[in-house]
Order: C-alpha cells, then sequence, then structure tokens
C-alpha cells in the first residue's frame, strides 16, 4: 500500500459527488419473505453410474407430511449426456392463460436469440394425466454464450449468471429455474411425489446424483417458481428451515451483483454457495466453516493454524453465516454435501451403501429404499458430510 | 446589573432531619449551601444549583430535596421559560450560550419508534442461558475475499483488525475535559471488560499507556494535543477527529482553568494557556488531504493499527462517509446529533446536525450500494442510551456503538450539562482536584463493567429471541426491525417496513 495520488481521489470525490447528487429518495422494500419448512432428500452413486427417480420419489414420498402440497421438486445430474457440453436452461412461462405464457415465451426468446446460440429446444415432456395445480409452460433450451462485446470479457459461467438474473428480473412472467450442464430441476406446486409423476422422473431420466425437496410454506401462496431446488448454474440448493440471517446474508450477497428476486432463504443460500465456492474458490470444507462456523469457545480453543484460519473465515465472512435452523443439500456434477445449521436445531441423516451415499430428514425415507445400509449417522452441527465422484466416476 | 432570571431549581430542606453537618456545602462546588453560624442553619442560594443532586444524595440524614422550579411566567407554546431566560442571560452578559451534554431537545428519537422482531413457530429461539450466543466483533477493513493455498495457509493480506468481547466501545472524551479519574476509569473499564476507551484528543498519559495503550483508541484531533510516536504506537486504533455530534462544523475549547500542569504535559502545552482545537483541520480541506493524514499515520505505525476517521451525522453524511472509506480509512465512525460535548455553543448543539439513526441506515445503504461496506466498519454514536438502542443501530447497520454519554451516567452524571463549568460535583467533568478525588477509580470502573455486562446479557437475550446466536448474522438486517408511527420518507431513509407490513 502507499500513497493515493490527489488527482484518483479528487476524481473518486467526483464520482461521489455526482452519486449525490443523482440520487433521489431509495424506497423501501416491502416485500415479503416465504417462510417455509420441509423434508429433503439426496443420494449420489459415488462411480457415476445413474440410476433413475424412482428410488427419491419413494423415499420423500415417505416424508408426505413433512409438505403441505405447496411445492415440491428434483434436481438431477448427468440426465443430458447427449447434451453436455451446453448449459442447459430449464424455464417456466407463467401468467394467467396461455396467451400471456406464449408472449412470455416470445420476449424470452428473442432475447436468447440475441444472446445465445441454440442447440435445441422443446417442451419438457410431462404427463396431463397427473393433476397438478395451475402448471406454467415449461420448456428447455440448451445453449451455447454468444458474447459479444464488454461481455467478451466474462467466462462463460458469469456470462450466463448474469444472463439468468438478467431474465428474472427484466421479463415478465419468464423465469429461468435451472441453468447448469448436463444437469436439470424439475419443481412445481404439488407433493413432490405429484411433481416427479408430472415430469416422469421415473422413466424419463438417468442421473447419478439426485437431490429432492417436499415444502411447506406458511403462506398460501403457491408459485411454481418458489419451489425447491435453487440452481444457479450447476449448483442447486434444497433447504429445510429459516434463516434469522436473511437480511444480512441477502444485503452483502447483492454488493456482489447478486439479485435476490425470490426472496427466499434458499437462493440466498444459493448464491452463497456459488460466491464461494465458484467465484471464489474455497474447498467445501472451508465453505461449511463459513456458513455454519464452530463457535468462538471452540476455535479459541484450537491449535494455532487452525485458530488463526478460521477465526479469519469469521471475521472477512461474518456477513455469510447462515443463523437459525437449517438443513441443505448442496450438490454440483461431482459432489453432494449435506450440512446443518451451527447449533443442528434441523434434523440431517447420513448414510452409506457401497458406492451410494444418502442424505435425508429421516432415517426411515433412506431405509425404505435401501434397507440394509453400511453406515448411518447423524452428523454433528456445522460438520459438512461430502460425497465426491470417485475417479471412476469422473471418467 | 441585577439578573431578571429566576433560579432554576428549587432546594427544600428538612429542617427536622437537618443536623447542620455541613456535608451539602462541602459537596457543592458551586456554593448553593452556606452554613450561617450566627443561627446555626444552613442557607440556600439556589441561584447557584446546576440541579446535579449531589448533595441530595450524599445527605447522611436524606433531608434535602432538589426540583426544578415551576415556570413562573405566563404560558408561552413560543416563548417557552427556556427560550424567555436564555434571552435573558444573553442580554446581561453578551455572550454565546454554552451548555454541556448532548442535546436536550424533542427532535424524534428513532430507537423509540423501531421495534424489534421475536421467533415463533417457524424458528426456534435461543436460550442464552443454555446455548452460545456471540458478541465478539472485529473492527478494522476486511478484504472481499480469502485466499487459501492447499496447506490451509491464507494468502491474502489481511488488514489490522481489532477484537472487542461486545460491540460497545466508550467514545472519544479527553483527559482536561474529565478527569484523571474518570478517564482512568473509562481505560481500567475497557480493559477489563474487553472492550476500548478513546483518548479524546487530550493525550495519553505516559504512565498510562503502557498499561492501558492496548486498550486505547487513540484520538487524532484539529489542535494535535498530545501526539508523539509513542502515542500512537502504544495504542489499538487510531482515530481522526473530524467532527462531533454535538457540535458539527466547531472546533472546541478548553479553557485555561481546566489547564493543570498535568494536563498540559499530557496535551504538551504550557500550563494555563488555552487548548483550542480549529473548527477544521488545517491541514485536511479536501477528501485527498484526509488520505494523506491517514496514511501518514499509517506510515508512522507500520500499517499495524486501524485508522478510524469521525464525523458528525450531517447533511451528507453518506456521501462523506463513502469518501472516507476510499481515502483509506479502516473505520468510519458517525457521531450523531443527541452526542454529548463538556461545552459547546447551546446554538450548535440543539441546531446542527442528524439523528444517528438516519445517518446510520444512509452510510449503510450507500456503501453497500458501492460495494465498499467491507472495507471498512462502522461505529454510531450520539444517542445511545440503552441495550436496545444498541441491537437496533447493529440491525440498521453498525458494526459496533460508541456509548458516551451512558457511560458518564454509570459513573454519577446526572446530566446536569454544567460540565464547562469545571466545577463537576461528581468529580467526572473537573480538573479540580477536591472533586476529581471523588471519584473512586475501582467503584467508577465497576460500574461501567457492570453496565456493559448488563447490556451483553440483554443483547444476548434480544438476540435470541429473533433466533439469532452470533451478532454478525444481526449486522444491516433490518427484517428484524419495523417502524411504529413514522411517515413513509423516515422509513425510506431507515429502510424499515412498518410493523404489520
Amino acid at each position: 500500500m502507499g500513497f493515493l495520488t490527489g488527482s484518483t481521489l479528487a476524481c473518486l470525490a467526483d464520482s461521489c459527488f455526482e452519486a449525490m447528487m443523482k440520487e433521489g429518495r431509495v424506497r423501501r422494500e416491502i416485500r415479503e419473505k416465504e417462510i417455509s419448512s420441509c423434508s429433503i432428500f439426496g443420494a449420489m452413486n459415488r462411480d457415476g453410474e445413474r440410476f433413475t427417480g424412482e428410488g427419491i420419489t419413494r423415499a420423500i414420498a415417505n416424508m408426505h407430511v413433512r409438505g403441505n402440497g405447496l411445492g415440491g421438486g428434483f434436481a438431477a445430474y448427468g440426465i443430458y449426456p447427449q447434451y453436455q457440453d451446453y448449459y442447459a436452461l430449464h424455464m417456466m412461462f407463467t401468467g394467467g392463460n396461455r396467451q400471456v405464457k406464449r408472449e412470455a415465451k416470445d420476449k424470452f426468446e428473442a432475447f436468447l436469440c440475441a444472446n445465445f446460440d441454440l442447440v435445441y429446444d422443446e417442451e419438457i415432456p410431462h404427463d396431463d394425466e397427473v393433476r397438478v395445480m395451475d402448471p406454467p409452460l415449461i420448456w428447455r433450451y440448451f445453449v451455447a454464450p454468444n458474447k459479444k462485446g464488454d461481455e467478451a470479457r466474462l467466462s462463460d459461467d458469469d456470462y450466463v449468471v448474469g444472463k439468468s438474473m438478467w431474465v428474472n428480473t427484466q421479463i415478465e412472467n419468464a423465469c429461468v429455474f435451472s441453468s447448469g450442464k448436463n444437469m436439470g430441476i424439475f419443481k412445481g406446486v404439488g407433493f413432490p411425489e405429484e411433481i416427479s409423476e408430472y415430469f416422469m422422473l421415473d422413466r424419463l431420466y438417468r442421473g447419478h446424483i439426485w437431490t429432492a425437496h417436499g415444502r411447506f410454506p406458511t403462506n398460501s401462496q403457491a408459485w411454481w417458481g418458489g419451489a425447491h431446488p435453487f440452481g444457479l448454474l450447476d449448483w442447486t440448493v434444497v433447504h429445510n428451515g429459516e434463516i434469522s440471517s436473511y437480511g444480512t446474508n441477502r444485503r452483502y450477497l447483492e454488493m456482489y451483483g447478486y439479485k435476490c428476486t425470490l426472496f427466499t432463504d434458499t437462493e440466498v443460500i444459493t448464491y452463497a454457495v456459488d460466491l464461494l465456492m465458484r467465484r471464489q474458490k474455497l474447498p467445501i470444507e472451508l465453505v461449511s466453516k463459513v456458513l455454519s462456523p464452530p463457535v468462538w469457545k471452540s476455535i479459541d480453543r484450537m491449535d494455532g493454524k487452525s485458530r488463526k484460519l478460521l477465526t479469519a473465515l469469521r471475521m472477512v465472512y461474518a456477513p455469510l453465516l447462515l443463523n437459525g435452523p437449517f438443513t441443505i443439500i448442496v450438490a454440483n456434477q461431482r459432489e453432494m454435501i449435506g450440512l446443518t445449521d451451527r447449533i443442528r436445531l434441523r434434523p440431517l441423516t447420513a448414510a452409506t451403501r457401497g458406492e451410494m451415499l444418502y442424505l435425508s430428514s429421516e432415517e426411515a425415507s433412506i431405509r425404505l429404499i435401501s434397507p440394509d445400509l453400511d453406515q448411518v449417522w447423524t452428523p454433528n452441527g456445522g460438520e459438512p458430510v461430502v460425497g465426491e465422484l470417485s475417479e471412476r466416476g469422473c471418467q | 446589573m441585577r439578573s431578571y432570571l429566576f433560579p432554576e431549581f428549587q432546594v427544600f430542606r428538612d429542617e427536622s432531619k437537618c443536623n447542620q453537618c455541613r456535608g451539602c456545602e462541602r459537596q457543592c462546588a458551586f456554593g448553593t449551601h452556606i452554613y450561617d453560624p450566627a443561627t446555626d442553619r444552613m442557607q440556600t442560594d439556589e441561584t447557584k444549583c446546576s440541579g446535579c443532586q449531589r448533595c441530595a444524595i450524599f445527605c447522611p440524614r436524606n433531608a434535602l430535596v432538589v426540583r426544578p422550579t415551576p415556570p413562573y411566567y405566563r404560558p408561552n407554546e413560543a416563548w417557552t421559560r427556556e427560550k424567555i431566560d436564555d434571552l435573558k442571560k444573553q442580554a446581561e452578559t453578551g455572550g454565546v450560550l454554552l451548555s454541556g451534554c448532548g442535546s436536550d431537545k424533542p427532535f424524534r428519537i428513532y430507537w423509540d419508534n423501531i421495534v424489534l422482531n421475536a421467533s415463533q413457530v417457524t424458528n426456534p429461539s435461543i436460550d442464552p442461558l443454555r446455548e452460545p450466543m456471540e458478541l465478539r466483533t472485529f473492527l478494522g477493513r476486511k478484504p472481499d475475499l480469502l485466499e487459501i493455498d492447499d496447506c490451509g495457509e491464507i494468502c491474502t493480506e489481511l488488514g489490522p483488525n481489532i477484537t472487542v468481547e461486545a460491540p460497545m466501545l466508550f467514545s472519544a472524551m479527553s483527559y482536561g475535559a474529565i478527569s484523571y479519574q474518570a478517564f482512568n476509569s473509562l481505560a481500567m473499564a475497557a480493559r477489563e471488560f474487553g472492550t476500548l476507551f478513546n483518548t479524546g484528543e487530550g493525550g495519553l498519559p505516559r504512565e498510562m499507556r503502557e498499561e492501558f495503550g492496548r486498550y486505547a483508541t487513540v484520538q487524532v484531533a484539529s489542535g494535535r494535543f498530545g501526539i508523539d510516536a509513542e502515542y500512537l504506537n502504544c495504542a489499538r486504533a487510531i482515530e481522526i477527529k473530524v467532527g462531533q455530534g454535538a457540535k458539527p462544523g466547531i472546533g472546541g475549547h478548553l479553557p485555561a482553568e481546566k489547564v493543570s500542569s498535568k494536563v498540559a504535559a499530557t496535551r504538551m502545552i504550557p500550563e494555563g494557556t488555552d487548548a483550542i482545537s480549529p473548527a477544521p483541520h488545517h491541514d485536511i480541506y479536501s477528501i485527498e488531504d484526509l488520505s494523506m493524514l491517514i496514511y501518514a499515520l499509517k506510515e508512522a505505525t507500520n500499517y499495524e493499527l486501524p485508522v478510524s476517521v469521525k464525523v458528525a451525522a450531517v447533511h451528507n453524511v453518506a456521501a462523506i462517509a463513502s469518501g472516507i472509506v476510499r481515502a483509506g480509512a479502516d473505520i468510519v465512525a458517525i457521531d450523531g446529533m443527541r452526542g454529548g460535548t463538556g461545552a459547546a455553543p447551546k446554538a450548535i448543539r440543539d441546531n446542527v446536525g442528524i439523528p444517528i439513526e438516519l445517518a446510520l441506515s444512509a452510510v449503510d445503504r450507500r456503501l453497500r450500494e458501492e460495494g465498499v461496506r467491507n472495507r471498512c466498519t462502522i461505529i454510531a454514536g450520539g444517542g445511545i442510551r440503552c441495550s436496545s438502542d444498541v441491537i437496533k443501530a447493529i440491525a440498521l447497520g453498525a458494526d459496533a456503538v460508541y456509548i458516551g454519554t451512558a457511560a458518564l451516567i454509570a459513573m454519577g452524571c446526572t446530566l446536569c450539562q454544567k460540565c464547562y463549568t469545571g466545577k463537576c460535583n461528581w468529580g467526572i467533568c473537573t480538573q479540580d482536584p477536591r472533586l476529581a478525588g471523588r471519584l473512586d477509580t475501582r467503584i467508577a470502573s465497576q460500574r461501567l463493567v457492570n453496565l456493559l455486562t448488563a447490556w451483553s446479557f440483554e443483547i444476548k437475550e434480544m438476540l435470541g429471541g429473533m433466533g439469532i446466536n452470533a451478532i454478525e448474522s444481526l449486522r444491516g438486517n433490518r427484517d428484524h426491525l419495523r417502524g411504529v408511527g413514522l411517515y413513509e420518507w423516515e422509513l425510506d431513509v431507515l429502510a424499515l417496513k412498518g410493523a404489520g407490513e
């Protein structure tokens, strides 16, 4: 560090002044945050063997009473091998009637063509026999970024994130709800087993990681986009809990360009994971210590190096501590991670059988689909359970 | 000239209880109580009374009651008694009206129009008696990210940060303005509790440096009193004082009578001379000048101490704070208009500046919008009266708060507002050895530690109720606040929902 020059600072002062002059009154936000409780389940084959959504549907259905039919969803990895080099955008077009949905779709497609090269698109197949409430038009697009001008400098991932944020905030009735490669999110209003049937997950898709979510929102607003999982690129999060630090987390993430449009805790967790793991490249062991850090009394007792590291993590990333009760299952193409809050106010059970790793709100659901298990355990608060693809799996 | 003023206070003496022990006479430095040997009775000169209650509290027989005189004038909403009396004082003296302590005018106290949240059903509240509840706070600049190599070593250079065990620090009160005993009590309490005291602009007596330097924020103010390399390097943090909430835009004046030999030595000025702090720093006429001073101080301390810049909350405080952060400051301290003072012109104290709640919210928002909020710590001061004020300040975006007036009250101050006379009967705001000697540093520091301890307990209870077990999860978290009885524009500035919204 050295002295800043006077002229640099004069420029800064000028820009401050300009900002000051143009500012009117900023209106306060009065949107309501959604509160919900849930069941969650995750299954991973660490050797990368792919399996259908049949088992996970049975498992999450077994926790039927933890939801109330106002949201269910699944994330599946490895389901689009034929398009694995392209971003798979899952889109929802909502609205009161078909016309409105079509208009949103047209607007989105105009935007898409201007910013991406489209490889293939289709309506996501669904079973109309299954009764679900007010389904939106759901479409998928396999695309490659078409970066131009200043944006050419961005990485593909950052470009896709930026464009997704733009669509979600600027195009009315259009929502990007899945944007990774070789993976997809399927979700909607209903019990998770109904959503699974609707999208025919038990027969159309095979993946090496599946996560699932059954939702119990406390307000009656039923919106397909509000169901879990939440995803950004190939990160997905399913979440059970209510984060009391939401306001702090959101304001911090907004500084890094994340626009929290859905006003749910899960969205914030997704962005926090993206920021820490993808953009700042922290390993999962440390990310878990950011999200649910040990208490100071434990840190103060650690040896010098660990104490220094954990103190610095808590100090620097204090605004990303997730406070209040939560269990999350975070996944990407190569990993599935289970984590609870630091004082473990929500349940999580982990189990293994051969190459399979299971994470669940309740042990019974795991036993239902895999009665014999090698190991079953209840992880401590703030201690992550990390499942990684083996070398064989990576190939 | 005969004074047309009424006495401000009445003294009632219960003659059946009074045994002429003359304790009140000794307690009152203003000369309110006089013993009359002819009648063997205590006499009272009520015109001298400041209403500090020292005599009443220390009367061994509880024979004294001191209370404000009722307003004698014809009631008049425009010409209140205070307006009439102030005017008379000026007609009699031709001078600027001085006062001590923070403004007592009925500006809206936003803390009292903000309510806190608590968990019900969807989220468990946390019991601080059974679960960890953490208030530890770091003061200083934080990097945007931590880079960590494969061996778990931190590659990112971390700026100096101070650890305090609760987000409460004593605000700047200089030796000279307050007595050595009061100054020492603050230092002792900071050490015992695990927080910092602030030297103000009066320097740090040499013999205190080794023992208390580690618990001191040392101030560099426009008078540059008492500053040398050792003063800077013995401290935990440095604060450049640009402004003070009680008197934004003007300097300070420690009258010669208060400049005792020890005060003079500490301030490095001749004994018995006025210590005048200019209104501006005469080497800071713009933001780049401030930056040069910040970096000069960092150079002088080998970049090992965070540098704070304290400003009064004024209209453009958000833009000013942003400039301060960009100029290199690690801490921005904002002092609201209700902040205390040893002496300020009454016209300034009661009319200049803005309330801390609005200033704090505006600064926090601006720094976030500009993406520089992490680069600094915000300390809010000037009007923090209780633990719920602290927790609301944290939720409005402060990392920590300064408490000044509250600390003085803990030591005995009764806000009589006569600090500028140097005759504080409580031994706090005086250099008279007889008066200052009344303050027992062990007792005063214990009272201060008790205050911080009590507030910490209360903060933990409120945090737990909100389902939060670490103070950092409340920082800037306006979701846990709601406004009651506020106008829309006020809710906008505070970025709060109204209750029920």
